[in-house]
């Protein structure tokens, strides 16, 4: 019985990674095909990515989707982490069950619905749409990602260590840095890389909030591939899902590693 | 000790006042335009609050405060209706999918070994790292009549080159958009708690002659009940308000309120009805996850 019941999960896991990897898979081979055709295979070439290169306006494009990102990323990882300390540590507080819903609740808002509303506040005080506005959009829905995943770290932590720093007299501000983010750090780092990646990849509230002067790289790769398909997006999502994919890895190596290491730390603390 | 209680009220501030401006208050703005009419509301639209006067202001305001939107978009002879119809269906239909796809690949990864888990995990969440988009467009090719698919079929002779496949721009086409998108928002909660089972119980149930259906049918399933909602309404919720899947691999008879949301808003331009339209959309949301809620409070209170 065991044995037909690990065939069973060889099975299921084989088939359910085929699915997810297959399309990115074959649309990284089509990015260097020779052929304009999805249907012919006309040999190996790297013209599309010359091509690509060549494009001012996908490359425009992409640097202000990176800036936004970038901004969004570093603003919305303050704030979620500002969130999540007031959300695990400050107990009740007035207007306690206003803050957490306005904190899950973009988590499960439908996209058309925040950036309809954002839309219409920024016509309401009548500030000139792009940049900036895409960029508060952002900060506003990726803060509340953060906040999550740096919450779940702040409740399984330790707190009797913030609270020796406070007896030996360490101001609270201090502390903070001191004690308590470098142990929050890794759930900090990762909160800033959804943040970054949310933004990358946000088509509906960046063309909501966008105006004239801003477009991001979701917006061009999609008025571009509702005309139909073509091999230069396939060379630009390559690229994106080369850095992607590094990104990735690097960044598990390194919490794996920070998590040996800090094993290793406290095993000694406890030996000592 | 001022100081102490001045930086906890800042670090409370700061998050709570961004998202009263920048979530509670376009909110109110949506509601407040889904209540006007549309000559007032015509962008651009400015809110007519002044708050020096006071009283008045707001019995004005409410005075012209009106229901026209939600009873053209509730009305029986148009198409909100049947477009909400459609995204529950389509999102069902979907979710129901997910699960069906979704549950036996996070079985097989809650029983493979423990030293391979962490890895299988992080091959599950890579592709949620790619872009949406990407992935999206990447089934254009798949799919279309001259696609990647109907090629195959026809090199194994089992489509006519002549009659292709037509998936791309029908409903299938969008269940697989959606199931393939979403798949690891329901893998992730259904392994977390196929992961967290204990095993013994189903030795118990062998050693006591169940066969192993029955033994899953009893003791795994309802075990797993906590990850096959979260993971479901996961699903769900973002897919009833799904946009560009339905655009791009959907047909021009594929109607979902996202889409018809955006229309009525960027084509259209009706600001009034299109607020009235997401009203409506979020009430349609927040009873699954009342229900999602209440199911949780009354398992918190059963343990």
């Amino acid at each position: 019985m065991r044995k037909g019941l690990s065939w069973f999960n060889v099975t299921s896991i084989t088939l359910g990674f085929a699915f997810l990897y297959i399309p990115i898979i074959l649309l990284v081979i089509y990015s260097f095909n020779a052929s304009r055709m999805v249907t012919v295979w006309a040999g190996f070439s790297t013209h599309w990515y010359v091509q690509l290169f060549q494009n001012q306006q996908l490359l425009d494009a992409a640097w202000v989707t990176l800036r936004v990102a970038f901004l969004t990323a570093t603003v919305a990882t303050v704030l979620g982490t500002l969130a999540a300390i007031a959300l695990t540590r400050y107990g009740r507080f007035f207007g306690r069950t206003l803050f957490s819903g306005m904190v899950y609740a973009p988590l499960v808002m439908p996209e058309v619905i925040t950036g309809l509303s954002l839309l219409l506040l920024f016509v309401a005080i009548d500030i000139d749409r792009g940049f900036w506005t895409i960029t508060l959009a952002h900060i506003t829905f990726t803060l509340c990602f953060v906040s999550v995943v740096v919450q779940s770290r702040l409740v399984t932590f330790d707190r009797s260590l913030e609270e020796a720093a406070l007896d030996l007299g360490c101001p609270p501000f201090k502390t903070f840095f001191v004690v308590t983010l470098p142990i929050i750090l890794p759930a900090v780092i990762s909160g800033w890389m959804l943040a970054f990646t949310l933004s990358l990849d946000d088509l509906v509230i960046a063309s909501f909030t966008t105006g004239p002067g801003a477009t991001t790289l979701p917006m061009r790769i999609y008025s571009q591939v509702r005309l139909g398909v073509t091999p230069e997006i396939n060379a630009a999502c390559t690229i994106l899902i080369g850095i992607v994919t590094v990104v990735v890895i690097v960044a598990s190596i390194m919490t794996k590693r920070q998590e040996i290491e800090r094993e290793k730390a406290e095993r000694l603390a406890a030996a000592g | 000790m001022a100081s102490k209680a001045s930086g906890r009220w800042l670090v409370l501030a700061i998050p709570y006042l961004w998202l009263l401006a920048l979530f509670l208050i376009p909110f109110l703005i949506v509601f407040k335009i889904s209540l006007s009419q549309d000559a007032i509301a015509q962008p651009p639209y400015f809110p007519t609050f002044d708050l020096a006067e006071g009283w008045t202001t707001f019995k004005e305001a409410f005075s012209e405060l009106s229901f026209e939107n939600y009873g053209y978009v509730l009305s029986w002879d148009n198409e909100f209706i049947e477009a909400y119809g459609s995204s529950l269906w389509i999102a069902g239909v979907s979710t129901l999918l997910l699960l069906l796809v979704g549950y036996p690949i996070a079985y097989g990864m809650a029983r493979a070994p423990k030293s391979i888990r962490p890895t299988l995990l992080m091959l599950v969440i890579l592709p949620f790292w790619t872009s949406f988009l990407i992935r999206v467009y990447a089934w254009i090719g798949i799919l279309s009549p001259e696609g990647l698919l109907n090629q195959l079929l026809f090199a194994l002779g089992i489509v006519d080159r002549d009659s292709p496949l037509q998936i791309l721009a029908t409903d299938t086409a969008v269940y697989i958009g959606i199931v393939y998108s979403y798949l690891p928002f329901m893998i992730l909660p259904l392994y977390s708690a196929l992961e967290k089972m204990d095993e013994t119980l189903l030795e118990a149930a062998a050693d006591l002659g169940c066969p192993p259906l029955i033994a899953f049918w009893k003791i795994t399933w309802p075990l797993s009940l906590p990850g096959v909602f979260a993971g479901c309404l996961l699903c769900f919720i973002p897919a009833v308000g799904e946009f560009v899947i339905p655009d791009l691999l959907g047909g021009s008879d594929t109607l979902m309120i996202g889409k018809v949301l955006w229309t009525e808003f960027s084509v259209n331009r009706s600001w009034t009805v299109s607020s009235a339209v997401a009203v409506l959309l979020l009430m349609v949301l927040v009873i699954p996850i009342v229900f999602y809620q209440n199911i949780q409070a009354r398992e918190v209170e059963g343990r």
